[in-house]
């Protein structure tokens, strides 16, 4: 009975999310505000509801019910706990559940935190997000129920998880990256709320501020999570694979950075207002986009999910209604918006600008190439091409070279004027000594010298430096320590250039190999000799492995033990390569083993990656950043507005 | 209010991304999977029969008449799914099922068998997945159907349901049997 309740109560859910989208609209038209207020009720009734059918999900996960087609699919009964639980999101139909149950989470913390908002645009607001909520619910509802079942003939057993998701990764990666993929829903709700009305003032940049803010940091540890997770698990000791999924989720967070931007300068100057509003829809619609690319099976991918014609097609329908309904909103209200604030070329203004330009264009350029081998196959007529790493990191990593010059200067300007020469004249000290000790360092760590290498260190080591000044001089100020708006923009931008320290220095000197080892041979890398022990058997919960036993010294000094696996999921009939890794603050040491090569000997992947968890450490600080905004004071003042005397209190 | 031009921008780009996700998207049902071995020869094998291990089934052993080839195992859920199928059509339509057992255990694919009933005419013991590979078989379940001459000519992945039938086979096999 349990996944026949979950199913009863997402249609209960389905019901409350078209009175939604349409009882505090009626309220708005009406001008009644009993209706305009009903909204934080019904986005209660439709949060329990969402989590409620989870928890039916989840139940019947617990409790093996393999008549759940779901369930047998991507369950066992010998599948370790804290999988079955993490397996609810393990393929489409329970991770749409999870994000349809985000979506929920949101509209409810809409209803609870917006009390800056006036109740008219609040009203607007939700039902906005109402009509999203059913789109998403009747999606699940008609085009992938999770609750579905095989009955008269169900198995015995489950079919397992996929391997590759037993995984620590995998169980809080979905979740953060739904978080912000939905959470973008946010703005571009009030967006189209304040569209509808016509005025864009302040209020609108300020009030989207947090919520951007959140969505992004959560999308950003979501990217981060999925990075690392590629890096120890898939067993290619790469983080980064310009796979159209990775893509897919980069997209959102390239021009959700530039909404964060832009909405800072529309709130502060009143500037760049329509396109702020341009970005917000276009954020959201990514986010969309990247469902469907992921979910219709127009693109082929290691991390598609199993597809479904019919899926396809609905999403594509709501991306034409929600996307196109709102471009058409945008095209008939945005021409009316004025803004027109005079800045100078060296203003922050027109540093935001030139940030929103790159990173649109970075964009673009990563959409071209995700899109491209589909475009190429419906103009051939079915021809098949690839694009690879070759050609985004020609044309991807230009701009964001530019865009990291650009961060020197950028985050010390001013509203209006300039203030960068002045940081140029005061800090020409820094400059100088930056290239010095990044020279220093790289000899220091015996590291060759490549120009372009240096370059981009000696960048990011004066950003930090200029970053850490800067904050420093705002808590001397004395009047007043830093707000956390600025606090959290300091660590963002720190974060930023710590991944790219990682990034650069991982790209020029990470030294690998593929070799053929015996127990007993010892290979060296990059300093570091690597000993092959021994190899055995070992059994886990739901699979058998081969297990090597390396230790690795440095100057004949044991620095680490190794044991990569070899695993074999017997039900899911699946062989799996568990790398396994020394990390550290400078390097990591990365052993994948391969196959078996003849008579005791193997295949075996070295690697030693310097810096390499840097770039994770980056994307959290990134991240850190983006939620350290959310405290600001000013966000949580409460501020009562009387647009509805009467209904106002 | 007039309607500025350029604002409507960002509608053309979209309606562009839209009409080639749309084609793109009816090019790829993604239960076509591109086969290599679409108008092949079915591979030549030589494998053991199910029920009798002592006798060895070959290629010819499928040639003579318009067939369809399943690949199933006790460890897929979908088989399970599209077994009641596979049995109506084994008794309500006039062609004939072969089973390819897949990476499985013998004793238990009979046992399976003998549960559900058995649909096919006989199965093959492809324990090692020697077979499957020549097939370009992604898992199980996939049907193939395969002419008089022993020539694959159409291949699904998935369950076949009542629907599948109908609708995507049935066609298919009735054009090669008008053809001949």
């Amino acid at each position: 009975m349990i996944p026949e309740f979950g199913h009863f109560a997402l249609i209960l859910a389905l019901g409350l999310s078209a009175a939604l989208a349409v009882v505090p609209a009626m309220g708005v038209a009406r001008g009644d505000p009993l209706l305009m207020r009903s909204g934080s009720f019904i986005a209660c009734g439709i949060f329990v509801f969402l989590l409620f059918s989870f928890f039916c999900l989840m139940e019947s996960f617990l409790s093996d019910d393999f008549s759940v087609r779901y369930v047998a699919n991507n369950s066992n009964s010998a599948l370790p706990v804290q999988y079955k639980i993490s397996a609810i999101w393990g393929a489409h139909e329970g991770s749409f559940l999870l994000w349809t149950l985000i979506m929920g989470g949101w509209t409810l913390a809409v209803a609870f935190f917006s009390n800056s908002l006036t109740f008219d645009m609040k009203a607007r607001v939700l039902s906005v997000m109402g009509l999203l909520n059913v789109g998403f619910i009747s999606f699940i509802l008609f085009a992938s129920n999770p609750f579905d079942r095989s009955l008269p003939f169900y198995p015995q057993d489950g079919a397992d998880l996929n391997p590759l998701l037993q995984d620590f990764g995998l169980i809080v990666h979905p979740p953060m990256l739904y978080m912000g993929y939905v959470g973008f829903a946010v703005p571009f709700a009030l967006a189209i709320a304040t569209l509808t009305t016509g005025r864009l003032d302040a209020a609108w940049a300020k009030w989207s501020r947090p919520w951007t803010n959140a969505a992004w940091a959560f999308l950003t540890i979501g990217i981060t999570l999925g990075s690392w997770w590629a890096y120890y698990e898939l067993g290619w000791g790469g983080w980064w694979f310009w796979d159209a999924v990775e893509n897919a989720s980069f997209m959102p967070w390239l021009v959700g950075t530039a909404l964060i931007h832009s909405l800072a300068a529309s709130e502060k100057r009143g500037v760049f207002k329509s396109w702020t509003v341009l970005l917000a829809i276009a954020t959201f619609s990514l986010s969309l986009l990247g469902a469907f690319l992921v979910r219709s099976g127009v693109l082929t991918s290691v991390h598609a999910f199993a597809v479904d014609p019919t899926r396809g097609l609905f999403i594509l329908i709501f991306l034409v209604l929600v996307i196109g309904g709102s471009l058409v909103i945008y095209a008939l209200k945005a021409s009316g918006i004025r803004s027109e604030v005079s800045f100078k070329w060296n203003s922050r203004e027109a540093m935001l600008l030139t940030n929103n330009l790159l990173l649109v264009v970075a964009t673009a350029a990563v959409l071209l190439g995700t899109l491209y081998p589909l475009l190429y196959e419906v103009l051939t007529d079915g021809k098949k091409i690839s694009v690879g790493p070759p050609y985004f990191n020609r044309v991807f990593v230009p701009v964001a070279l530019l865009l990291f010059l650009v961060m020197i200067i950028a985050p010390f300007s001013r509203w209006r004027k300039t203030g960068s020469d002045r940081l140029l004249r005061n800090n020409w000290v820094l400059f100088l000594i930056a290239p010095a000790v990044v020279f220093a360092a790289t000899l220091l760590f015996g590291m060759t010298f490549e120009p372009l290498a240096l370059f981009i260190e000696t960048i990011a080591l004066c950003i930090l430096v200029l970053l850490g000044k800067s904050w420093r001089d705002s808590a001397k100020g004395g009047w007043r320590s830093p707000s956390a708006s600025y606090t959290g923009m300091i660590l963002g931008h720190a974060g930023m250039a710590v991944a790219i320290l990682g990034v650069v220095i991982t790209v020029y000197y990470s030294e690998g190999r593929d070799v053929r080892l015996q127990p007993g041979d010892t290979v060296s890398l990059s300093g570091y000799d690597f000993h092959f022990e021994s190899v055995g058997k070992v059994k886990g919960p739901n699979y058998v492995a081969d297990q090597a036993v390396f230790s690795v010294r440095r100057g004949g000094k044991e620095v680490a033990m190794l044991k990569p696996e070899k695993r074999f999921y017997s039900v899911a009939r699946n062989v799996m390569t568990e790398a396994d890794l020394d990390p550290g603050i400078f390097r990591d040491l990365y052993i994948a083993l391969g196959e078996p090569i003849g008579e005791d000997a193997w295949a075996v992947r070295l690697h030693v990656k310097p810096f390499v968890r840097w770039i994770w450490v980056g994307g959290l600080l990134v991240a850190a950043g983006g939620f350290i905004t959310l405290i600001d004071r000013r966000y949580r003042r409460r501020k009562v507005k009387t647009a509805l005397a009467g209904a106002a209190t | 209010m007039t309607l500025k031009k350029s604002f409507l921008i960002p509608l053309g780009i979209f309606l562009l991304l839209v009409l080639f996700l749309g084609l793109g998207f009816q090019l790829k049902d993604p239960h076509y999977l591109p086969s290599v071995m679409i108008n092949k020869p079915f591979p030549e094998f030589e494998l053991k029969d199910l029920h009798q291990p002592e006798k060895i089934r070959k290629k010819e052993d499928l040639i003579g008449e318009v067939a369809l080839v399943n690949v199933w195992a006790t460890w897929c859920p979908n088989c399970v799914i599209e077994h009641p199928e596979l049995l109506r059509i084994s008794k309500d339509e006039s062609i004939t099922l072969f089973g390819i057992n897949y990476n499985d255990e013998t004793v238990k694919a009979i046992n399976w068998l003998a549960r559900r009933e058995d649909p096919y005419r006989f199965s093959i013991v492809d324990d090692e997945g020697k077979l499957a590979i020549d097939l370009g078989v992604y898992g199980a379940p996939e049907t193939f159907v395969i002419d008089s001459l022993g020539v694959i000519r159409f291949r699904y992945v998935g369950p076949v349901t009542n629907e599948v039938w109908q609708q995507e086979i049935l066609p298919i096999v009735e054009h090669l049997r008008s053809s001949q």
